[in-house]
């Protein structure tokens, strides 16, 4: 469990800091001395930008609380090590170009409406998707080698992992592909946010998947 | 100033004003409305936990003396009466109805910051409750894990339910915590970026700061039950063996090779402890404004209850293996769990004494919400000094499992919060209905729920030191329990029929306030805080009207000196509020 109490502990650590340092030295008892102060907003107001950092706390707190239990798991004696198909290596790669076509995306969205940012928009998807179907092909893979999800608890973690982690990114499909029709009826002021927040979901993905591929080759 | 721009949605509120009956009550994107229907929705299987309960005390108290209860179903009633009490009932009326109804209104916001995703919060959590009560009709009926529903026998024969109840409990709990999450979103993105102008952090409502960080809480703490859930549901479905070990069940070899049972214990306490909070978290701050508000004073220490329940959201995140302590572990890691737990101790206490010291020397309203209050100050102190005892190893290990354990949790965590939501419910009825109950009704309500509820759990604590073991369906020839055991079993078991029937009185008084109830003044408690200074009573959609509400002020200004009335609001300004002109505030 330490992994999940680690994760949970920063997190944890970020917002009672945060919340501390908006509570001390107030006097909330004080009617004309926070006076001054109120016409201050809280912070920048983004209200989707905090749901979505909320949001990944939440996956945060998932992801680590599974790979609790695959470290508490794999310590018992029926455990074998599986051989992670070579693709994985190819599909890596087509995650980071996924965050990177995003990234590049993002920037021209920030800067201006413009429909320019269609093809980085476009390319993202369908990177994403070449994503999503060699992990599709990586399972195929196992199966055909016998190694199927029920022959040994490294092998469930695997299919259970990868299939977690294939469903949040079809989530994050589904804003991609709102903001795309969006995009190609001729809005694209209106979807300047969504890709902002896509590229934040998307670098979160590749690196939750940075750290369950790393702890899957290492184990 | 971005902020006022995202609270002040005039030309939305027009958008989506209510047009028809489906809109305005039942498709519903108005927090209130979205509120009620989690509170309606969750007290209807609150009454059916309720019933669970009357038949399991039943057989405890009159042994083999009905038909309709054997074994098998005693095992059932047990299983659900726990899970809908903990999960669907409080932890849903909470913070899907209370922190729904009361987030936008104390924090002088227009709706949640989202309002479909809030609709669509409680039209998943309806499913979810539906796939639950679905499964007490499906071949073989419910679940009868026990609440906790620890493989191997969870998922194994010999365990009613096991082909199909469970399947629908993992199902049903998965479907609840994705509408918990979508709710939980929305109230920590409204409480950081919907407040009014003016209504600083440490200016908030002791109420939403509770909903508030018990709603992070659940954030965290709930994946942990949605890994387990669904690492069983494989187990069951594929036989996979995350946690089901090499086991041979009634001579036939399952299939499963090795997996760990405990490994489930440590992520369901993981959730299950966090969850204890995210049910006490929201009554502590509620009790704190009905304490204040009735008794006319200021909280006591506001900054230490704002932060003692930032602390005990942070501690009760590593005390979960207190539930484990006769799982065979480690002592040191015992040793641990056990400091840790007696740590939460300090600043529950701290909450504790300035409960009592904002009663000290205030000019008490005894009515039923401030009954209902005062009443959850004795049974937690009563729960919570029980708690030290299992929380230490020693004094556990010979408890465990005991009647002594079905006292302290329902004491803490089952009848404090039930007395806390009764109170609510009294005390924002006139907002919520805008008419006033029964003041007498209330109080014959109250003071049979109260004394009720001691006269079912006071004889429990014996009966466990005595050593009656709990989740047993019948003793049996049990030799070292006297006979006397057995009559305060009866006597437990007409008291707890007696509080259920008499919860009729709170039916009827509802009932008799929709109907002939008088119309409620506005803010009939004279209270500072912002819901009970709305244009209309009960708010409409928008709840504010033309012009949002700006906050001058704590929610604790209750007897000011040197002024007129014993309360001022919080959208009064200083300078409108100073009738005598003298510099409020620095005697306190």
């Amino acid at each position: 469990m330490e992994i999940g109490l680690i994760v949970l502990a920063a997190m944890l650590a970020t917002l009672l800091g945060w919340i501390l340092k908006q509570s001390f030295n107030t006097q909330p008892w004080l009617a004309e001395v926070v006076d001054e102060t109120a016409n201050q907003a809280p912070f920048n107001a983004r209200p989707k930008l905090v749901a979505l950092t909320a949001f990944l706390a939440v996956v945060t707190s998932f992801f680590a609380l599974i790979l609790s239990a695959y470290s508490l798991r794999m310590e018992l004696g029926d455990w074998i090590p599986l051989t992670e198909p070579q693709l994985l290596w190819v599909n890596t790669g087509v995650l980071v170009l996924a965050s990177v076509a995003f990234q590049w995306t993002r920037n021209i969205a920030v800067r201006e409406a413009t429909p320019r940012l269609m093809p980085g928009l476009l390319l993202s998807g369908v990177l994403t998707m070449v994503f999503l179907a060699g992990q599709w092909i990586a399972w195929q893979q196992l199966n055909a080698s016998g190694q199927y999800m029920t022959s040994n608890p490294s092998n469930a973690f695997f299919f259970l992992l990868t299939g977690i982690h294939g469903l949040h990114i079809l989530g994050g499909m589904y804003v991609w592909a709102r903001a795309t029709v969006k995009a190609f009826g001729g809005d694209v002021d209106a979807v300047r946010h969504s890709v902002e927040l896509c590229t934040i979901y998307w670098h979160f993905l590749l690196l939750v998947w940075l750290v369950l591929f790393g702890l899957m080759l290492s184990t | 100033m971005g902020y006022v721009a995202i609270a002040d949605r005039d030309h939305e509120i027009e958008h989506h004003d209510p047009q028809t009956f489906i809109t305005k009550y039942v498709w519903s994107q108005d927090h209130k409305v979205i509120a009620i229907q989690y509170g309606v929705t969750a007290i209807f299987v609150g009454l059916i936990a309720l019933g669970l309960s009357a038949m399991m005390r039943l057989q405890l108290g009159f042994p083999d003396s009905f038909s309709f209860i054997n074994p098998e179903n005693y095992y059932q009633f047990i299983t659900m009466h726990g899970m809908i009490m903990v999960i669907y009932l409080l932890t849903a009326l909470f913070l899907g109805g209370f922190g729904n109804y009361l987030i936008p209104l104390m924090c002088g916001s227009r709706d949640m910051v989202f309002p479909f995703l809030n609709m669509l919060s409680y039209w998943v959590y309806l499913l979810s409750v539906i796939i639950l009560i679905a499964s007490f009709f499906v071949p073989g009926g419910s679940t009868g894990a026990g609440w906790t529903l620890y493989p191997p026998q969870a998922i194994l024969p010999g365990t009613p339910g096991v082909d199909w109840g469970i399947l629908l409990m993992l199902a049903s709990l998965a479907v609840f915590i994705v509408a918990f999450t979508m709710g939980g979103l929305n109230y920590v993105t409204t409480v950081l970026q919907a407040r009014c102008r003016g209504m600083t952090l440490m200016r908030m409502p002791l109420s939403v700061w509770g909903i508030f960080i018990a709603t992070i809480l659940g954030l965290l703490a709930f994946p942990a039950l949605l890994v387990s859930a669904i690492m069983m549901l494989l187990d069951k479905t594929i036989a996979t063996s995350f946690f089901m070990p090499a086991i041979s069940s009634m001579g036939v070899d399952p299939g499963y090779t090795g997996g760990s049972p405990i490994l489930f214990q440590h992520l369901f306490w993981f959730f299950g402890h966090p969850e204890v909070y995210i049910v006490a978290l929201p009554a502590f701050g509620i009790v704190s404004d009905l304490l204040s508000t009735h008794a006319r004073k200021n909280i006591f220490g506001y900054r230490m209850m704002v932060w003692a329940i930032i602390a005990i959201g942070g501690l009760s995140f590593i005390v979960w293996a207190h539930h484990m302590y006769v799982s065979g572990m480690n002592p040191y890691f015992g040793f641990f769990f056990a400091t840790t737990t007696l740590i939460i101790a300090v600043p529950t206490a701290i909450k504790v004494y300035n409960w009592v010291l904002t009663l000290w020397e205030g000019n008490i309203h005894l009515r039923v919400p401030m009954l209902f209050a005062i009443a959850f100050i004795f049974t937690f102190i009563h729960g919570g000094l029980t708690g030290l005892f299992l929380g230490n190893v020693t004094i556990d290990l010979p408890l465990s499992d005991t009647y002594f354990v079905v006292a302290h949790f329902h004491m803490v965590m089952g009848v404090s919060p039930v007395l806390v939501v009764f109170g609510a419910i009294y005390h924002w009825w006139p907002k919520i209905t805008g008419r006033m109950y029964h003041e007498g009704l209330g109080k014959w309500h109250f003071w049979m729920t109260f004394l009720g509820t001691y006269s079912i759990y006071l004889p429990m604590h014996y009966l466990g030191f005595a050593g009656v073991p709990r989740r047993y369906f019948a003793m049996g020839n049990t030799e070292f329990l006297p006979e006397s055991a057995q009559d305060l079993n009866a006597w437990i078991t007409m008291s707890a029929l007696f509080v259920a029937a008499t919860q009729v009185l709170f039916f009827i008084n509802v009932i008799w306030s929709l109907k002939k109830g008088p119309k409620a003044d506005p803010n009939p408690w004279d209270a500072t805080t912002l819901e009970w200074q709305t244009p209309d009573n009960p708010p409409k959609h928008g709840n504010w009207g033309h012009e949002l509400p700006e906050c001058h002020r704590w929610a604790y200004d209750y007897s000011v000196p040197g002024y007129k009335d014993d309360f001022i609001p919080q959208n009064v300004p200083a300078s409108d509020a100073a009738p005598a002109g003298r510099d409020h505030g620095v005697e306190h």
